[in-house]
């Protein structure tokens, strides 16, 4: 449990319930603006082309919003980063109509809602929107999702010395898959990761992984929305740099392994 | 990249449970697809089933994960005494210290498919008796085989549609390079379901036999399932200079379109420069090639364009997919174990099916076995959304020369 990966953070992006972006999110994450509960906006993706925007569902749109904030900020707009996506589970409203046609009497679903079936399909359109012909992982890890995204991205970091975007969204299903699976609404984070400090770093982040009980919110309504959207499992760390304050915090992972992240404002 | 001892391995698939039979069919040219039976599928096309996974008994206390995926992942973790393996493995590094990285692309749909058709009348509410999280979801095989050796170290699922479960062997090389682990189950598990088959009808991409890659008049997939795993270890001093090693590993995007692979190939090509580079090995030290070879138009075009752009001699190919169907997610670490096999056994293994190879294609496509020591074999894994991985595999005599 002794190895700690240490990287630095360049770039923040966030969309959730009642977080619009990180520019806004952070001053809600920080205790400066009252935290409120609000259906979650995802801006158009205007950099997709126009074929790729009509067929781009929540998932695409939502991690493509994200990862331009947080590649934005970092300012490597023409970089061709590798990536690690992280979803709880592929386009939930795609994945409901598909086993919905595939039930009834006229299975033919359409080309476009099977390429979109597949788990990796923002990373897709993402590489596509972006020119970007790097590496990806394209990773699940139910819950730990956020926590198995972090930990995948930061080997990358360390272990091939390169800067990598960590993208980390989940979107809701419908009834009656809903019921099996309340994810309530659209959240995602994205962090540009870098293994050096540079003019750019926002924070350095050591993780290692523990045993520790994860953080808890005390805000009750941020609490709900932490523990209802995995990738909302990061937002713990983001409320670390957000207050700018140098401490750590356990993060959830699996089961009774964790990681535990210390921040260091830069 | 530091070599990675494949210490144990299997597959289960249509031409075999475990690698005794798989060899077994591989040596003797033994064809298994069949018309498409699956289920309630009326599809004019054919596929390659395990026999038995019905039958598979899931542990009392993993009853909940109980669906074809998981079946099929305990039958092939059963065989070739990979459990046995996985078990010495914890007792030696501990159960924390081992990582669980699998590749799937539909997990466990079918339970979804199937409770879909039980919905409740009135309410439209799913089966009381459907686990979302331990079947459907995703993550779901890696879940399932970390509580099936009780191991609590780091665990993920890629899901990268056919290129899944050839990535999970660059997941488990940087964990263990980082040192958080000291070994890691690396592998794929997919199985048959209404989704791909009626999915990948849907782009016109299924044969309407059995698949013939790199044949003049192929005209698609053939759809299988399949299970295969391997333990990766650092090597250690004393190591079995007849042990697989995997040396090297290439990965890129091709950022050109969502199901149709960029027409020149130039994502392909980039993966296998990557594995050259990252096995400091040439181009010219490659002695076979198993391609990606799915049996569509566009896929075995752009895979040849790429072959041919990073290998000026004409290397031995073929794809193992006429043998095996299809396997997607699992595809990746199916053919990681037959080049392993490949390596072990000296062999070629030819592509079945195809006739007459298209010669436009420019390849040294095999289509008869050939018993011949080989050195170093290259792996290819490309799929949807443009994800491409190449994988290079030796055996450890060769360390030496090359590190």
């Amino acid at each position: 449990m002794t190895t700690k990966l240490t990287a630095y953070i360049e770039g923040i992006g966030l969309i959730g319930p009642g977080l619009n972006d990180w520019a806004s999110g952070r001053q809600i994450l920080a205790g400066l603006q009252p935290y409120q509960s609000a259906k979650t906006v995802i801006p158009t993706p205007e950099l997709l082309p126009a074929a790729e925007r009509r067929r781009a569902s929540d998932i695409v749109k939502l991690t493509l919003a994200t990862s331009l904030e947080a590649i934005a900020q970092a300012c490597l707009k023409d970089e061709s980063l590798p990536s690690v996506f992280s979803f709880s589970n592929g386009d939930g409203l795609n994945c409901h109509t598909i086993c919905e046609m595939l039930a009834s009497d006229d299975r033919e679903i359409s080309p476009t809602r099977f390429h979109n079936s597949v788990h990796n399909a923002a990373a897709g359109y993402w590489s596509i929107a972006t020119k970007t012909m790097a590496t990806s992982s394209v990773l699940c890890a139910y819950d730990a999702s956020f926590g198995a995204g972090l930990l995948d991205a930061l080997t990358q970091v360390i272990v091939d010395d390169t800067r990598c975007i960590l993208m980390a969204s989940d979107t809701p299903y419908p009834e009656p898959m809903f019921s099996k699976r309340p994810i309530p609404d659209n959240c995602g984070i994205a962090l540009v990761i870098a293994p050096q400090k540079s003019e750019k770093s926002i924070a350095q982040i050591q993780v290692s992984l523990t045993h520790d009980e994860a953080f808890k919110f005390t805000d009750t309504v941020l609490e709900t929305l932490r523990t209802a959207i995995p990738s909302a499992r990061g937002l713990p760390l983001l409320q670390l740099i957000a207050k700018g304050q140098n401490h750590s915090v356990v993060l959830d992972y699996l089961d009774d392994l964790r990681l535990m992240v210390e921040v260091k404002l830069c | 990249m530091k070599p990675l001892l494949l210490s144990h391995f299997t597959v289960t698939s249509c031409i075999g449970i475990g690698l005794q039979q798989t060899l077994d069919s591989l040596q003797q040219a033994r064809q298994a697809l069949k018309p498409c039976d699956f289920e309630t599928v009326e599809l004019p096309t054919f596929i390659g089933e395990v026999e038995g996974v019905n039958d598979v008994k899931m542990r009392d206390e993993m009853a909940e994960y109980d669906c074809r995926n998981n079946r099929l992942a305990q039958l092939g973790l059963e065989q070739d005494g990979f459990s046995d393996a996985v078990n010495a493995a914890a007792a030696k590094y501990g159960h924390e210290r081992i990582g669980v990285f699998l590749g799937t692309s539909t997990s466990g749909i079918l339970e979804t498919e199937l409770a879909f058709r039980h919905r409740d009348k009135s309410t439209g509410a799913l089966p009381e008796d459907f686990i979302y999280d331990k079947t459907q979801n995703t993550y779901s095989v890696t879940d399932f085989t970390r509580q099936y050796f009780k191991l609590t170290g780091p665990a993920v699922v890629v899901s990268s549609a056919c290129s899944s479960s050839a990535k999970v062997f660059s997941v488990a090389r940087r964990m263990i390079e980082a040192g958080l682990i000291d070994a890691a189950i690396v592998g794929g598990v997919d199985t048959l379901c209404l989704t791909t088959l009626y999915g990948f009808n849907s782009l016109g991409l299924l044969s309407t036999q059995a698949c013939r890659p790199y044949d003049i008049a192929r005209d698609g997939i053939s759809i299988g399932e399949a299970a295969a795993f391997a333990l990766l270890e650092r090597p250690s001093a004393d190591f079995d200079k007849d042990a697989v090693v995997l040396l090297g590993i290439g990965e890129s995007s091709d950022a050109y379109h969502m199901s149709s692979p960029h027409p020149d190939g130039l994502g392909a090509k980039l993966a296998m420069q990557q594995a050259l580079q990252s096995a400091h090995v040439a181009p010219t030290d490659i002695d076979y090639i198993n391609l990606h070879g799915t049996a569509t138009q566009s896929n075995d075009a752009a895979e040849a364009k790429a072959v041919t752009a990073v290998f000026t001699q004409a290397v031995p190919c073929s794809s193992s997919k006429g043998a095996t169907g299809h396997t997607l997610g699992a595809a990746g670490a199916v053919e990681a174990v037959i080049c392993a096999l490949a390596l072990l056994h000296g062999f070629i293994p030819g592509g079945l099916n195809t006739k007459e190879v298209d010669a436009e294609l420019k390849l040294d496509y095999r289509l008869e076995n050939q018993q011949i020591a080989l050195k170093h074999v290259m792996s290819n894994s490309f799929g949807f959304g443009g994800t491409n991985c190449s994988l290079i595999f030796g055996l450890a005599g060769s360390l030496g020369v090359n590190n």
